[in-house]
């Protein structure tokens, strides 16, 4: 574009030309040109600030230097960033910050990557004018996450912006004025938001550090590897330090397609869990229950002759979908070759009647980055805020830009943007009120309601304020209907998914998944379901889904990164199919105790950090990797481990030398999916009785930091969130079991404790009662893949609670 | 307001309710200043429980209250402060030089407490007054409760005080 149509303005920096957006910041087009202006303050993503002065540059015709960061470019404007006069300004602000800065960089984590020790190297003078006595900031606890030493703030405030602009709740604040103002939260409490690590990454000096890693190694000591995260299907850019091998901390790395800048709480702590007490180190094999430690030709002719001795009808394949796709791939054409039909990742699904009509995979059917450019969202089963912060950010973006969110979930979720309408029901009533709006979307769009769905929809009255939902979709030009975990972990999947298709078909809406896990496109186009192979091609033969391998048992089971008392639907289930079965071969990182009782072979695979793989998010990128930490003991990469199982089940072209092999193979099958989900609803397949006025029912989504055995070990995040341990009811139905005075989800410093009798099936667990008004009546929240959880039955369910 | 359930008084409520009405809708931050000042006016200090129970009704995140609580000198945040009486004398540089400094000595050893303390019969609170209250031509001055008292001697602060000891331990009689 040339200059004459004011898209620039034309200015010059050190007397190099650039051209610039009229009205941008002149700190942003210097970083632009790669000219390096000093900043504490400043943050792209945040708003200006402008009180560090640290950014002063000497502009002509301004009477004093200028803070290049609130500086709007005007056409011909002149700067200089290194003239005398700004040095001058730059090295005096220095000094002011300086002030009350204390000198602890040897015992201060950020040393090494600190922004102030930084610029004073480059600005700062070897003597203070400053002789009085710094100033001291006594330190609140702000929880596990998150280690603070206040002396050392500089009062930049970008913490504090990040927590209104970006977390969406304000945590940090500065109280206090003149020379004692302070930062912090005031009032000792711990952080809440899902996102708040980040204020660690963007805190330019030591007072905001990372707790878990605090003095373990020093910054220069580290090694970086880029990498994914591994807990949603977003596939947040991480980058990860390792330190002699050993995996020390996680940080954010910047991607602005996907994680932008940020990463959740889960991602970047969840690396704790690699080095948990129950790693393995050995292949092992039970002989007549006793566990042995074996070398791995051993373990894997073992586990060849245990899969060659049974027929393929009795063997059961489930794997995790935070697997990496190599691994999936390898399992999945192994498997398949040797006539195994019975393969599976979903493991926490229970309604599988409509899975052909998912397409290649269940995607998000956009980009990541677009969600930001939709009018109008509607959520169906979604805690995204928590499922998938990062995918939460731009929803908000996109509700701060005037979006209208609507949800409807099975109890109320509290968003960190506002909801325009939110329906809140039980599980089971959830269906009608979905259908409520399914039918208003076929009325509204003049579209001819199929016959599948006459029965339901003669069940449910429309009123005339369920309108909004599909009005508000069919207005907007850019609008999606997310079909989140909730809805997939949910007795009536299927019925969920058609009404949402129906209403995503007839509003012009885009149908959006937002799966569980990781990798679950890549289990899918791996081929990791019993109905298709890889690349979405229909299998041969339709094995049992994950669903049926449980409740029914197989002979042998081949287990891939699983724990199936907190990875499955079904606790109890899963248990009673394993115990039954004869051979259970788990590849895993972890051997907990049920494992170690169920399971007759062990194969130790490298844990997350410790292996290369790839990735694929919700929008369908595939996100490659390298191993960053050593793996531990004799564990191996399980695409290795599997490579040498098909060699030994001499399945055909299994040479692969390298993971980057299998990836190519099977991206070049890939070539041609389709991501696009396909909407046509011919009717429904699931029916559920309603909930009964006796009993209460379960609503058993996924915990925040419960969803996958590295997470389940992280020891800060566990502790961060004790309330995923506990059942939780509304006010009102603990008083019906005569229960009164309880502590609440929000009130962290509860005194007491108060433990209830939790029975599902047969098995009576105690644990903590919490209320949470947010929990509609005769229901009862208690998340799935916590330890308490684990001994009991489905997520969805009807459950007693006794006091 | 979205609160159902407050800990504000009727009368601090009612306060807050008559400033929001001045301000649009979605301004709660508008009243603050003012709903702190209902808070001081009935608790003669701020709680956390209070300013959180504010920042509930004015559907502000609680941070944002401590924020401008802790930074007006007007309002107090320590429960000592809640004396029947608070003294502030303005010790500033009008103040100073006119000799603030006899005043605060003298109201020290009247009532056997330094700045920043509360007598233990709770009749007084004697604060740390760190900014100049705007009435330098009358200096030294004292804020006595919501009164300014200019040109002081330390008789004339003998006097004041004792008539607000009067009148509260008076108060009390009738109550008994
Ligand atoms: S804690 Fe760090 S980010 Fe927050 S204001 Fe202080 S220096 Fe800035
Ligand atoms: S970066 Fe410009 S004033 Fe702080
Ligand atoms: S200096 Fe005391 S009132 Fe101004």
């Amino acid at each position: 574009m040339s200059n004459t149509d004011k898209q620039f303005v034309t200015i010059t920096i050190n007397d190099k030309e650039i051209e610039a957006v009229p009205g941008s910041m002149l700190i942003d087009v210097a970083d632009k040109s790669d000219i390096h202006i000093p900043r504490f303050c400043y943050h792209k993503k945040l708003s200006v600030a402008a009180n560090c002065r640290m950014c002063l540059v000497d502009v002509e015709k301004a009477p004093k230097p200028l803070p290049a960061c609130a500086t709007p470019v005007n056409e011909g404007m002149v700067v200089w960033t290194k003239s005398e006069r700004a040095l001058t300004a730059q090295k005096d602000t220095m000094e002011f910050l300086l002030i009350n800065h204390p000198l602890d960089c040897p015992i201060c984590d950020q040393g090494g990557e600190c922004e102030l020790q930084d610029l004073s190297m480059e600005f700062g003078s070897g003597t203070s004018n400053f002789h009085e006595m710094k100033r001291v900031v006594v330190d609140k606890d702000i929880g596990e996450l998150v280690a603070t030493e206040m002396t050392r703030c500089i009062q930049c405030t970008r913490c504090v912006r990040f927590g209104e602009e970006i977390a969406g709740m304000r945590e940090m604040g500065a109280t206090g004025r003149g020379d004692r103002m302070e930062i912090g939260t005031f009032v000792e409490k711990s952080l809440d938001s899902e996102i708040s690590g980040n204020i660690i990454d963007i805190c330019p000096v030591g007072a905001l550090t990372a707790k878990p890693s605090r003095y373990h190694s020093r910054a220069w000591e580290m090694m970086q590897t880029p990498s994914i995260a591994s807990h949603d299907c977003v596939g947040s850019n991480v980058k990860l330090h390792t330190f002699k091998k050993k995996l020390v901390r996680v940080i954010a790395a910047e991607n602005e397609d996907i994680n932008e800048c940020w990463i959740s709480d889960r991602d970047r702590f969840s690396y704790q869990g690699v080095y948990a007490d129950d790693r393995v180190e050995k292949p092992m094999i039970k002989y007549n229950g006793i566990w042995k430690e074996v070398d791995w030709s051993t373990a894997l002719d073992r586990t060849v002759e245990k899969l060659t001795e049974v027929s393929a009808k009795d063997i059961a394949v489930l794997a995790s979908a935070r697997a990496t796709l190599e691994e999936l791939y390898l399992l999945q054409k192994s498997m398949r070759s040797i006539g195994v039909a019975n393969i599976d990742h979903r493991l926490r699904q229970v309604d599988f009647n409509d899975q052909e009509s998912s397409g290649a995979y269940p995607s998000l059917g956009m980009k990541i980055a677009d969600i930001e450019n939709l009018d109008s969202i509607l959520l169906v089963g979604s805690n995204v805020r928590k499922e998938q912060p990062m995918i939460n950010q731009r929803i908000r973006k996109a509700a701060l830009n005037g979006a209208k969110i609507m949800c409807v979930n099975p109890l109320e979720l509290d968003f960190n943007y506002d909801v325009d309408a939110q329906r809140v029901s039980n599980p089971v009533e959830m269906i009608k009120t979905l259908a409520i709006i399914a039918k208003a979307s076929y009325i509204l769009s003049k579209t001819e309601i199929p016959a599948g769905l006459n029965d339901l929809f003669t069940s449910v009255r429309l009123n005339k304020a369920d309108k909004v939902f599909a009005e508000n979709l069919i207005a907007s030009k850019n609008s999606a209907v997310f079909l989140g975990s909730i809805s997939m972990q949910h007795p009536g999947y299927s019925t969920l998914r058609a009404l949402s298709k129906a209403i995503a078909g007839n509003t012009g809406s885009t149908l959006a998944y937002l799966s569980g896990a990781s990798n679950s496109a890549g289990a899918w186009l791996a081929g990791v379901v019993p109905h298709q192979k890889e690349a979405g091609q229909k299998a041969d033969i339709i094995g049992k889904n994950a669903g049926e391998m449980l409740s029914k048992t197989k002979k042998v089971y081949m287990l891939l990164d699983l724990e199936l008392e907190r990875d499955s639907d079904n606790p109890q289930q899963a248990k009673a199919a394993m115990n039954q079965a004869d051979t259970i071969i788990a590849v895993t990182p972890y051997a907990n105790k049920t494992l170690l009782s169920l399971a007759d072979i062990i194969l130790p695979s490298a844990a997350y950090a410790e292996t290369s793989g790839t990735y694929v998010n919700a929008e369908g990128t595939w996100q490659s990797f390298k191993a960053a930490a050593k793996s531990y003991g004799e564990a191996r990469p399980a695409w290795k481990i599997l490579r040498v199982l098909g060699n030994k089940l001499d399945v055909k072209g299994f040479d692969y030398v390298s993971s980057k092999d299998v990836r190519n193979e099977l991206q070049g099958l890939c070539e041609n999916v389709n991501n696009e989900n396909p909407v046509s609803v011919e009717g429904i397949y699931t029916k559920l009785d309603d909930v009964t006025s006796q009993s209460l029912y379960r609503i058993g989504n996924v915990g925040e930091f419960s969803g996958d055995s590295l997470v389940r070990r992280a020891t800060a995040l566990q502790k961060s969130n004790p309330e995923q341990n506990a059942v939780q009811l509304n006010a009102k139905q603990a008083a019906l079991l005569g229960l009164k005075d309880l502590p609440t989800v929000d009130n962290e410093h509860a005194e007491k404790e108060v433990m209830v009798d939790v029975k599902q099936g047969e098995v009576v667990v105690s644990m903590p009662l919490l209320i949470n008004d947010n929990i509609p009546d005769k229901c009862a929240l208690l998340a799935s893949g916590t330890k308490s959880s684990s001994l009991l039955g489905s997520a969805f369910g009807e459950i007693e609670i006794t006091a | 307001m979205a609160a159902t359930q407050t800990i504000l008084t009727k009368h601090e409520t009612d306060e807050i309710d008559m400033w929001l009405k001045r301000f649009p809708e979605d301004r709660g931050q508008s009243a603050l200043l003012a709903a702190l000042r209902a808070v001081m006016h009935e608790d003669h200090y701020l709680s956390t429980e209070k300013m959180d129970a504010v920042a509930d009704y004015l559907g502000l995140s609680k941070i944002a209250v401590y924020e401008v609580a802790s930074f007006y000198s007007m309002y107090e945040l320590e429960e000592k402060a809640a004396a029947k009486n608070t003294i502030a004398v303005c010790t500033n540089i009008s103040c100073m030089l006119n000799g603030s400094d006899n005043i605060v000595e003298h109201i020290e050893e009247k009532l056997g407490i330094k700045m920043g303390e509360t007598t233990p019969d709770g009749e007084f609170f004697f604060k740390i007054e760190e900014e100049c209250l705007a009435a330098c031509c009358g200096a030294p001055m004292m804020q006595l409760n919501h009164v300014y008292h200019e040109n002081l001697t330390p008789e004339k602060v003998d006097e004041l005080l004792d008539g607000v000891r009067s009148k509260a331990s008076l108060k009390n009689k009738e109550v008994s």
